[in-house]
C-alpha cells in the first residue's frame, strides 16, 4: 500500500484519538453521578441497554429541581466481568461516580458488587438473575431490585400449577444455572401439588436443535414444558415448539426467564400461549401506563419496555429520594448509609407500586404470571400479555433466613 | 510473513552488536523507555487500567513466543490464560495461598496443561495444529462451565489480593501495581532471554525450515514442545496475576474469543518483535476501556483497526517503526 494512504490512515487515527479530549468534566460537590452499566451491544441489549438508559434519565429528570445536580453516564459491559469491574473502578476512582445502576449479566453484577462494597458506594441492581446477590454475596451497599431466579421459579412453578398446569417436564440447559432453575422450579411445582414427569438435559452452550428433546417432552404427556434455560436456547426451544405445534395440542411452554422484548422479537404467532413471569408490564394499571407514556418518546423505536428497564427507573427514583432526604454531601461520602436509608424508607413508584427493601438488600414487590396472547387477542401495539396469577411481594421472594446472607445473621 | 519480518537466524546475531544481556542498542533504548514508563505510568494513568494492560501484554508476549519465533499459531491460548486465573484465584480464595504462591500454582497447572496439549498438537503443522489447539481449548472451556470449583457462569468472585510473601499487603492499588510490574518485567526479560539464547536460535531455525533443522540433527519436536510449555506457563502467570488484580476469574478468560483477541493484539503490535505484543495489547485494551461508552461500536472499531493494520501496516505497529528506523525491536 502506498505511503499516501498510510498517511491518511494515520491522520484519521490521530483525529479519532483526539476526540475524547474534547469533552471536559464538570466538577461539583453538589452533583450526584449515576452510572448505568449494562449490555449495549450483545444478547441483553434489548432487555437492558438503551431503553434502560432512557428510564434512568427519566428518573433523573424527575428529580431535576430538588436543589442538586444529577449526571447520568453509561457504558457497555460487553457481558464481561473483567470489563465491568474495571469500568466500575474507573468510574468510582476517577470520575467520582456515586451510584452504579444495573450491572447486567450475573457474573458481571457479582464482580461489580465486590468493587462497590470495597469503595463504599451504592449498587442498584436491576437485570441480574442470580439470587446469590442477596444471599451468599449480599452487601450493605446493594439493592437488588427487579427479580431473581428464586422468585421466577416460585412464580412460574407454583402459580402455574394453581392455574391448572399440574404436570411438568423440564428442558434444562446442562450447567449450574439451568440445574438450579430446574431444581427450584420443581420444588415449587411439587409444593403446589403438581408432578414432575421428567427432564432432558441439553448440552450447553451450543445446542441449536431441540427437536429430540421436545419429542421426549411431548411423549411424557406433561401439560407444561418448563424451559430451564436462557437467551438463544430459550428462543430456539420456543421456535421449534411452535413448529411442532405443541400449543395446538394443548401443551403449554413455561419459560423461566423471558422478557417482553424477547416476546416481541419472536412474534405472537410463535409465542402464543407461553407462560412467563415479570414484575412489570406496561399495561398493568393506570400508574404503569402513565409511566410508559412519560418515557415513550425516549425509547428505542422497536423495543417494548420490560421489567429490567422499569427496575432501572424505580431504583434510581428511590435512591434519589434517600439522597434528597439525607443531603448530597453525606450521600456522596457513605454509600452504605444511603442504602440503609433506602431500606428504612417505604418504596412507592409508578412501575412497581408500594413496596419495601429487606435487610439483605432484596426489594419486595408482587410478581405476575403472564400468558402471551394469541395474535387474534392482541389489540394494539405491545398488547402481548394477559395476567394469570399474582404472587404478593412477601410471598414471592426467598425468605431471608434461607439466603444465608451474612448481614442478616450479624 | 515470518521471513519478511526478520532476517534469518544467523545474520540477526552476527550483524548487530550485542550488549547487555543480549539486547541490541535499539532494544536497550526501548527497554529503558519501558522501565521508565512502568515507573512513572501509575502517577499519570489509572493503576488498575495499567495492571490490566500489563497482564495482557505478558499474555500476548507469551503467545508471540510461539507464533513469532517458532511459527506455531496456537488458537487456544485462552485455555492456559484462563486456567492460570482459575487456579490462582481458587487457591488464593479457598486455601488462603499468598499471591506469589497462587500465581505459581496457576502457572504450574497451565504449564502441565501446555505439556499435555503441546505433546498432542505439535505432531501436526499449520492449520491442523491451530485446529487441534482450538479443540483442546474448547474442551477446557466446557470443563470450566461444568466444574464446581470454577463457579460456572458466575465465576470465582471476591478473590483476595492477599499479602505478598505473607508480609506486604497488596490491597492498595499502588502496591499491587508494583507487584504486577515486577512480574511483567521478569516475564518479559525471560522471554527475551529465551529468544536470544542458543535454544532460541534453534527455534528460529525450525520456524524458517523445519526439515533442514531436523537434518542438522535437532529433534525439532522436543524443541517445539519446550517452547509450547514455556509459552503456556507464562500465559498462566499472566492469567493468575489478572485474577488477583480484579478479584475475579470468569469464563471470559477461557473463551475462544480470548484466544482470538491475543492473536489480534500480537498482529496489531507486530508479529515476531519483542516489543510488539505489548504495544498491541496496549492498543486493544485501551480501546476496550476508553471506548466502552460507545457500545456496539467498540467491536466495529476493533475490526476496522485490524483491517487497517493488515492492509497498511503488515509488520504491525512496532514492526513498521523498526523497519523505518532500520533496527530490530
Amino acid at each position: 500500500m502506498s505511503e499516501t494512504s498510510r498517511r491518511s490512515v494515520l491522520a484519521a487515527g490521530a483525529a479519532f484519538a483526539a476526540l475524547p479530549l474534547s469533552h471536559a468534566r464538570a466538577q461539583a460537590a453538589n452533583t450526584i453521578r449515576i452510572a448505568l452499566l449494562c449490555d449495549f451491544s450483545g444478547t441483553y441489549r434489548d432487555v437492558t441497554g438503551p431503553n434502560e438508559l432512557a428510564c434512568v434519565r427519566q428518573a433523573a429528570a424527575e428529580f431535576s429541581n430538588r436543589g442538586f445536580n444529577i449526571e447520568v453516564v453509561y457504558a457497555d459491559n460487553q457481558n464481561r466481568a473483567d470489563v465491568g469491574s474495571n469500568i466500575t473502578r474507573t468510574w468510582i476512582d476517577r470520575d467520582g461516580v456515586d451510584c452504579i445502576v444495573d450491572g447486567g449479566a450475573s457474573s458481571v453484577a457479582l464482580a461489580v458488587n465486590e468493587v462497590v462494597r470495597e469503595k463504599n458506594k451504592v449498587f442498584l441492581n436491576s437485570s441480574s438473575a442470580t439470587s446469590d446477590l442477596t444471599g451468599r454475596f449480599c452487601s450493605p451497599n446493594l439493592v437488588h431490585w427487579t427479580y431473581d431466579t428464586y422468585m421466577l421459579a416460585k412464580s412460574t412453578g407454583g402459580a402455574t400449577v394453581r392455574a391448572g398446569g399440574d404436570s411438568w417436564y423440564f428442558i434444562t440447559a446442562d450447567y449450574a444455572f439451568g440445574h438450579a432453575l430446574e431444581r427450584d422450579t420443581a420444588t415449587f411445582v411439587r409444593a403446589a401439588g403438581g408432578r414432575v414427569l421428567g427432564q432432558a438435559r441439553t448440552p450447553f452452550p451450543g445446542t441449536s436443535d431441540f427437536s429430540s428433546f421436545l419429542v421426549q417432552a411431548q411423549a411424557s404427556r406433561a401439560k407444561v414444558i418448563g424451559l430451564a434455560n436462557a437467551g438463544s436456547d430459550t428462543i430456539n426451544c420456543i421456535k421449534q415448539a411452535s413448529e411442532f405445534g405443541l400449543a395446538r395440542r394443548g401443551i403449554k411452554l413455561a419459560s423461566l426467564l423471558m422478557f417482553m422484548p424477547d416476546v416481541h422479537s419472536l412474534g405472537l404467532e410463535q409465542t402464543q400461549g407461553l407462560i412467563c413471569t415479570e414484575t412489570f408490564y406496561w399495561d398493568l394499571n393506570d400508574r404503569t401506563r402513565a409511566f410508559t407514556r412519560r418515557v415513550a418518546g425516549q425509547l428505542q423505536s422497536n423495543v417494548p419496555l420490560c421489567m429490567n428497564h422499569a427496575g432501572g427507573y424505580a431504583s434510581v427514583i428511590h435512591y434519589l429520594k434517600a439522597v434528597a432526604d439525607m443531603g448530597v454531601a453525606r450521600a456522596k461520602e457513605n454509600g452504605a448509609e444511603v442504602v440503609a436509608r433506602m431500606k428504612a424508607m417505604p418504596c412507592d413508584d409508578d412501575c412497581f407500586g408500594p413496596g419495601s427493601i429487606r435487610q439483605d438488600g432484596r426489594k419486595l414487590h408482587p410478581a405476575y404470571l403472564f400468558e402471551v396472547k394469541a395474535p387474534s387477542e392482541s389489540h394494539g401495539r405491545y398488547d402481548y400479555y394477559k395476567l394469570l396469577q399474582t404472587t404478593a411481594g412477601d410471598e414471592g421472594f426467598r425468605p431471608m433466613a434461607e439466603g444465608n446472607c451474612p448481614l442478616v445473621r450479624s | 510473513m515470518a521471513s519478511e519480518t526478520t532476517a534469518g537466524p544467523m545474520p540477526a546475531t552476527m550483524g548487530e552488536a550485542r550488549g547487555f544481556l543480549g539486547y541490541s542498542r535499539a532494544q536497550l533504548v526501548a527497554l529503558v523507555i519501558l522501565v521508565a514508563a512502568l515507573i512513572v505510568g501509575p502517577y499519570f494513568l489509572y493503576p488498575v487500567f495499567l495492571m490490566k494492560l500489563l497482564c495482557f501484554a505478558l499474555f500476548a508476549s507469551a503467545f508471540n513466543l510461539l507464533i513469532g519465533y517458532v511459527g506455531l499459531l496456537s488458537f487456544g491460548h485462552a485455555a492456559y490464560f484462563g486456567m492460570g486465573g482459575y487456579i490462582a484465584g481458587y487457591t488464593a480464595k479457598a486455601y488462603g495461598f499468598t499471591p506469589e504462591v497462587a500465581v505459581i500454582a496457576g502457572a504450574a497447572v497451565a504449564g502441565i496443561q501446555g505439556w499435555i496439549f503441546g505433546w498432542i498438537a505439535i505432531r501436526r503443522q499449520g492449520i491442523y495444529f491451530a485446529m487441534i489447539t482450538l479443540a483442546l481449548a474448547q474442551m477446557v472451556y466446557f470443563f470450566c462451565v461444568q466444574a464446581p470449583f470454577t463457579g460456572g457462569e458466575d465465576g470465582i468472585q471476591a478473590i483476595p489480593r492477599g499479602r505478598l510473601f505473607g508480609l506486604i499487603d497488596l490491597g492498595p492499588d499502588m502496591s499491587m501495581y508494583w507487584f504486577v510490574a515486577a512480574v511483567f518485567l521478569a516475564g518479559f526479560v525471560m522471554i527475551h532471554r529465551v529468544i536470544h539464547s542458543p535454544y532460541g536460535q534453534v527455534l528460529k531455525a525450525i520456524r524458517e525450515n523445519e526439515p533442514r533443522a531436523t537434518s542438522l540433527g535437532y529433534r525439532t519436536d522436543d524443541y517445539k514442545l519446550v517452547a509450547f510449555i514455556l509459552s503456556a506457563t507464562i500465559a498462566g502467570v499472566a492469567g493468575g496475576v489478572k485474577s488477583l488484580v480484579f478479584g475475579i476469574a470468569t469464563l471470559t478468560d477461557v473463551h475462544w474469543a480470548m484466544s482470538g483477541e491475543v492473536v489480534l493484539m500480537t498482529l496489531v503490535g507486530g508479529l515476531g518483535t519483542v516489543f510488539g505484543p505489548m504495544v498491541g495489547a496496549a492498543v486493544i485494551v485501551t480501546m476496550q476501556n476508553y471506548l466502552a461508552e460507545m457500545g456496539a461500536w467498540v467491536t466495529v472499531i476493533q475490526g476496522g483497526i485490524f483491517v487497517a493494520v493488515v492492509l497498511a501496516f503488515r509488520r504491525g505497529l512496532v514492526g513498521e517503526i523498526a523497519h523505518l528506523l532500520k533496527v530490530k525491536l
